[in-house]
C-alpha cells in the first residue's frame, strides 16, 4: 500500500471507530431478576448510579467488578421490597451523593444548579451597562472607521 | 478612541480579573484528587458482620471480635498491588504489637491465605468478603482501605489507599490513642 493511501485508510478506520456507537451492556444474564418489572426498575436505577471506580460511567454500563456488586445490591434491595427511593438512599448512605449521577437539588448544591444562570445574569447586566455608557461614543467612533473601509 | 474613562478602565481590568479568578480556581482544582471521595460513613455506626475464615483452621472475623474495642480494619486482596505496597507497613505495625484486622475483599480465600503465607500475616483476625457485600456496606471503592472504629462501634476514620508510616504516625496512631483513652 502506498503511504498516502495507507494514511487515508487509517484515517477512515479511526473515523469509523469514533463514530461507532458504544452500546455497552455490562449486565450479565445471571444477574437479572426473574420478574421483568422489577428488573426494569433495577435497570433504570442502575443508569442513575455512578460506578465509583470508573466515575463517569453508570453502574449499568460499567464492567468494573465493583459496579457489578452494586448492580447486584440494587437488585437485592428491590427484591427485598425497597422502593426506588429507598434503594438509592441505601447507596447514598454508604457512598454519599457522589454515587448519584444527577446531583440532588438541595441547599449545598444550589450554586451548582443556579451557577450558570447567575453568570448569565451578571454578564448580561455588565453587558447592558457597558452598552449604555459606551453607546454614544461608539457611534462617533465607528463612523469614520466605516468610511475608511 | 474616545470611550469614557470608567469603561476603558473596566475593559482593561476585567480580563485580568477574570484570568486571576480562573487561575486560582483551576489551581485549586489541580490539587483536588477526583478519586478521593469524602466518606459519609465517618461518625456512623459500622455495619454488623460475620465473615468466614481466610486462613486455614481459623474462625474468621465478626462484629463480636471488635465489640467494645477500638479496632483497625484493613481491606485487602491478593489481587491488589497497592496492598502489596502497603504490606511492609502493616507488618511493621504488627511487629510493634498493633492489632490490625483484615478483610480479604473480592478474593478467593485460598488466594488470600496463600498471599498471607507468602508475604507474611500482619492481621489479628481475617475475614473473607469474596462477594464484596460487607465492602458495599462500608462504602469501599477500592483496596486498600482502612477504617478505625471506636469502642461504641462507630466509624471514626477512613483512609482510601495505602497506610504510610507518616500517616500512621501523624493521623492514625494519635486518633487511636485518643479513642483508647475513652474519648
Amino acid at each position: 500500500m502506498t503511504s498516502p493511501l495507507r494514511h487515508a485508510v487509517g484515517a477512515a478506520l479511526a473515523l469509523a471507530m469514533l463514530m461507532t456507537p458504544v452500546v455497552s451492556l455490562a449486565v450479565e444474564p445471571n444477574e437479572m431478576l426473574q420478574d421483568p418489572t422489577l428488573e426494569a426498575r433495577a435497570e433504570t436505577l442502575s443508569k442513575e448510579l455512578r460506578c465509583v471506580v470508573c466515575q463517569n460511567q453508570s453502574i449499568d454500563a460499567s464492567s468494573a467488578p465493583l459496579a457489578r456488586d452494586m448492580r447486584l445490591l440494587v437488585r437485592e434491595r428491590i427484591a427485598a421490597g425497597d422502593t426506588d427511593v429507598q434503594a438509592k438512599a441505601y447507596l447514598v448512605e454508604r457512598y454519599g451523593n457522589f454515587v448519584l449521577l444527577k446531583p440532588p437539588f438541595q441547599a449545598d448544591t444550589l450554586l451548582l444548579w443556579f451557577g450558570p444562570l447567575l453568570i448569565l445574569v451578571v454578564a448580561g447586566v455588565a453587558l447592558l451597562m457597558a452598552a449604555r455608557t459606551g453607546a454614544p461614543d461608539d457611534t462617533d467612533d465607528l463612523a469614520p472607521d466605516m468610511e475608511d473601509l | 478612541m474616545t470611550l469614557p474613562k470608567p469603561v476603558v478602565l473596566l475593559a482593561a481590568i476585567a480580563p485580568v480579573a477574570v484570568f486571576i479568578v480562573l487561575a486560582i480556581a483551576l489551581a485549586f482544582g489541580l490539587s483536588n484528587d477526583p478519586a478521593a471521595l469524602p466518606s459519609v460513613l465517618v461518625g456512623k455506626p459500622a455495619p454488623t458482620f460475620a465473615l468466614g475464615p481466610v486462613r486455614e483452621n481459623d474462625t474468621g472475623f465478626s462484629t463480636a471480635d471488635i465489640t467494645g474495642k477500638v479496632a483497625v480494619i484493613n481491606i485487602f486482596g491478593s489481587w491488589c498491588s497497592a496492598c502489596r505496597l502497603e504490606h511492609p507497613t502493616l507488618m511493621d505495625l504488627a511487629a510493634r504489637g498493633v492489632k490490625i484486622h483484615g478483610i480479604d475483599w473480592k478474593d478467593d480465600p485460598a488466594d488470600g491465605a496463600a498471599w498471607l503465607a507468602r508475604f507474611g500475616d500482619p492481621y489479628a483476625r481475617v475475614g473473607d468478603d469474596q462477594t464484596g457485600r460487607l465492602a458495599l456496606d462500608l462504602g469501599v471503592s477500592g483496596a486498600p482501605e482502612t477504617f478505625i472504629i471506636d469502642k461504641t462501634g462507630r466509624i471514626r476514620y477512613k483512609l482510601v489507599g495505602p497506610i504510610t508510616p507518616e500517616r500512621w504516625r501523624d493521623e492514625m496512631a494519635p486518633l487511636i490513642a485518643q479513642l483508647e483513652a475513652g474519648q
